[in-house]
């Protein structure tokens, strides 16, 4: 070969870097890490909040419920990491037994969100021309209603608790998954794919079962990661409203709730609460990306 | 021809891609009023050559030549930025996929005005005009309606018109065409064909890719044939295709079925397999006298159409299919070949009259009576790959198939799914790769394997080796001669592909709007078509017939 030729056109740089950024599986070199640094950032945010709810004494120096009103709105300090509420309540370690009412809220949420979704979309999609026809009536009743109305409304009914929060986040969030559950399941059940299993004898409930559903639930389970930070942030706007835990009960929610009287005076009772839920949101948000980017290799 | 400079020269051009070469040393020149056709299968390089040549051979990739002209401009250290001003305005290119290369939301004028308007060229209403001008030129009826149409209100034949006509609008010295014809019937084909014909005629020079040599015959001067980005043959049309010297070319022209006759084998692999070739099909008269395995009468169906009449698309349709024998389904897109072939399968209920199987009420038993018989009847498809489970492994997919949907354990079924891999030609270590990996080929063999698995009779093929290369279409339509000659399957064979259907069928059936136009024994009515629309079909059928 000759060596007088010269380069012509390098490719469009950016394109070409982009390309050239993404780290090759199992590599951890310096590039790699830098790269893969806010997923690896959310997986220790969520695995340290689950810790908490898990084992939330090891990690906590106090009783969140203890007073000590010597001590109240101490701001952050060596006694006290996140400084004291107006009872002299250690915020760090309410946060850290907080992390269990609010996690298990919004795994239980979007568990019966998702499950309801299940049942409602599969019918729908497979049920026939009535079923989907009713289905989908209902499913736009509750799509009219703004999803907090909806929440309150069913609070109001029920009346406020755990148990009354869970159940009400998880309804709200199910019309959405179940439109989506639905039109993948529609989608599937006009593919080749499913043909293809007909052509070899094989019923409709099978094909249900073996090719449609867990096909249909893997872009699912990237929603529900995603709605996991999302019902978790609905849970805490239920208990700032007063309507979830009762009052001495350490949850995020409630606690905003209660330090935003004193934001002048101590805004460590409001910013590190906070804090919390964004993390936890935008950790799962990252995280339901990096799968939904898995999912499509 | 001509003595004036050559419009499009390139000497030893490489292209690589980091450390990947994929065109290695690449020469040829196009002179004005001449069709160079670049010939190879997927991955040869050709595609990448034609981009290169105007500066979208695509990020991280190296170009480098000689000498690289283009219409008259040196395109070595051009900038994208000037590239702008070269494509459109001195090379025409034309993409293989007009419906994803057309934005579907504008018209279709607004389109080709953009390139007019682009590059400066008059005013707005003689931009409209010239807009009508362009459309008719390209064989457009009602050029000034469909202007204001957009790509998905157009035919595919239409569609790629437009967008050849967006490529030429202004007056290219150069026009470059990347498999323009490969995704569209055959008679929209030849009238693609010989539009570019004519634009050669007029003075354009020409660059056309294909990798089916029998598309390009008709209109190429000379043929460079690639494999593995090298250029291994070139020379005038005649010449290549007449006396071919380099074994690929050879490969390549032997494998267009076009007047082989039936059970030749199209592939050098398939004649040289390690499995004998058994007897001659001495069986299949003389079962063909029997009851019919397969036997449709008067099958009708009708869809509703929003807002609309009902679309009737398949019009009392009836065929025989018997033991050992292919019937062969020819037509182009929207003839009711794959309607019929669905209702063949028990998919789709037919609005009037009945199928049978081996004698029995097929389609008018309900499934859950058919599905204890379906394993008598199975079918493979244009795309293989949107027919499987994307979750399952090649092996997977075949445990799934042999053990009725029970289970996907491939082990246990080790020795049957090694057996049915080995009867396609796949070599057993592919159990174990996702059908993603695999090339077009392979896939396609995989699904032969899966239908195979429960020891069908009847094989329902709609257009099996349409999306694949000529050189690995041969491949296939030889496994399936080979698998039927073995096994004595019958095939309903579906095709918009003629040279396709002579080589592999016994019988025809030509469809045309949803109806039998046409039916017999394969030669006579190929030999002696009665039917207008037969002949029509013929005409337009691509031989190897160079160009006088």
């Amino acid at each position: 070969m000759s060596n007088k030729r010269p380069v012509l056109s390098p490719g469009e740089p950016v394109l070409a870097q982009r390309t050239a950024n993404r780290p090759a599986p199992g590599t951890w070199g310096p590039k790699a890490l830098a790269v893969r640094l806010p997923l690896l950032l959310s997986a220790a945010a969520l695995a340290f909040f689950v810790l908490a709810a898990l084992v939330p004494n090891a990690l906590a120096p106090f009783d969140p419920l203890a007073i000590n009103p010597a001590a109240a709105f101490s701001p952050p300090g060596s006694a006290h990491l996140l400084g004291t509420d107006e009872s002299g309540r250690d915020i760090y370690s309410r946060i850290i037994h907080g992390s269990r009412p609010s996690l298990l809220i919004g795994a239980a949420a979007t568990a019966i969100g998702l499950g309801l979704a299940l049942l409602l979309g599969t019918i729908a999609g497979f049920g026939g021309k009535w079923l989907d026809f009713g289905v989908g009536r209902i499913l736009e009743v509750l799509f009219a209603l703004p999803g907090l109305l909806l929440a309150l409304v069913f609070i109001a009914l029920a009346g406020p608790g755990v148990g009354t929060t869970v159940v009400a986040v998880g309804l709200t969030t199910a019309p959405g998954y179940a439109r989506m559950i639905r039109a993948q399941i529609i989608a599937l059940r006009t593919s080749p794919m499913v043909e293809a299993a007909t052509v070899l004898g094989r019923s409709r409930t099978r094909i249900l079962a073996t090719h449609i559903l867990p096909n249909a639930l893997a872009p699912i389970a990237v929603l529900g990661t995603l709605g996991l930070g999302q019902a978790v942030v609905w849970a805490a706007s239920l208990s700032f409203l007063g309507l979830g835990a009762p009052p001495p009960a350490p949850e995020w929610g409630a606690m905003l709730s209660a330090g935003r009287t004193y934001l002048a005076l101590a805004w460590w009772m409001t910013f590190f609460p906070g804090l919390a839920i964004v993390l936890v949101a935008a950790a799962s948000t990252v995280l339901s990306r990096a799968l939904k980017t898995a999912g499509a290799r | 021809m001509n003595a004036a400079a050559p419009i499009l020269r390139v000497e030893n051009l490489d292209v690589s891609f980091g450390e990947t070469p994929v065109v290695l040393d690449v020469s040829f020149t196009v002179n004005p009023g001449e069709c160079l056709a670049l010939v190879g299968e997927s991955g040869s390089g050709k595609s990448v050559t034609a981009r290169s040549l105007i500066g979208l051979a695509g990020p991280g990739s190296a170009v480098r030549a000689n000498a690289l002209e283009v219409a008259g401009v040196d395109a070595r250290g051009v900038s994208q930025r000037a590239w702008r001003s070269i494509r459109g305005k001195r090379v025409g290119f034309i993409l293989q996929d007009a419906l994803t290369s057309l934005d579907p939301l504008r018209k279709i004028g607004k389109e080709i005005d953009d390139a007019l308007r682009l590059h400066g060229s008059g005013s707005g209403a003689a931009r409209a005009a010239r807009v009508v001008r362009l459309l008719e030129s390209v064989g457009l009826d009602d050029p000034v309606r469909r202007a204001g149409q957009r790509s998905g209100e157009l035919s595919g034949g239409m569609r790629q018109r437009a967008l050849i006509a967006s490529a030429i609008a202004l007056d290219p010295a150069l026009v470059i065409a990347d498999e323009p014809t490969t995704a569209l019937d055959a008679t929209i084909a030849a009238q693609v064909m010989d539009l570019l014909g004519e634009l050669r005629a007029a003075g354009s020079g020409m660059l056309l890719i294909s990798h089916d040599l029998a598309a390009v015959a008709k209109v190429a001067d000379s043929i460079a044939v690639m494999q593995g980005g090298r250029i291994v043959e070139s020379g005038p049309a005649e010449r290549i295709l007449g006396d071919p010297q380099h074994p690929y070319t050879r490969a390549l022209l032997a494998a267009v079925p076009a007047g082989k006759p039936r059970f030749a084998p199209l592939s050098p692999a398939s004649s040289t397999a390690s499995t004998p070739r058994p007897d001659p099909p001495q069986g299949s008269q003389a079962q063909a006298g029997c009851r019919p395995v397969l036997r449709a009468r008067a099958l009708s169906k009708s869809f509703t159409v929003p807002g609309g009449p009902d679309f009737a698309a398949v019009k009392d349709v009836g065929f025989e299919l018997h033991a050992g024998r292919t019937l062969g389904v020819v037509g182009e897109s929207g003839s009711g070949k794959t309607t019929t072939a669905r209702m063949a399968l028990g998919l789709l209920a037919p609005d009037a009259g009945t199928v049978e199987l081996f004698g029995e009420p097929w389609s008018q038993v309900p499934e859950a009576a058919r599905r204890t018989r379906r394993s008598a009847l199975g079918a493979i498809y244009q795309d293989p790959l949107s027919s499987f489970d994307p979750r399952l492994s090649a092996g997977s997919l075949l445990a799934d198939a042999l053990s009725f949907g029970a289970t996907r354990n491939p082990r246990k079924h080790l020795a049957r799914i090694h057996e049915l891999l080995a009867l396609v030609g796949l070599a057993a270590e592919l159990a174990g790769r996702n059908p993603a990996t695999l090339s077009g080929g392979q896939r396609q063999r995989l699904a032969i394997a899966r239908a195979l698995a429960p020891n069908p009779r009847v094989l329902i093929c709609d257009e099996p080796v349409s999306a694949l290369d000529v050189s690995i279409q041969a491949q296939v339509l030889d496994l399936l001669d080979d698998l039927q000659r073995r096994l004595g399957l019958s095939y309903l064979f579906i095709s918009h592909d003629l040279s396709v259907i002579r080589h592999m069928s016994d019988e025809v059936l030509v469809m045309q709007g949803g109806a039998v136009v046409e039916s017999g024994a394969t030669e006579s009515v190929f030999t002696a078509p009665a039917h207008p629309y037969t002949r029509t079909l013929l005409a337009a059928s691509p031989g190897l017939a160079p160009r006088r």
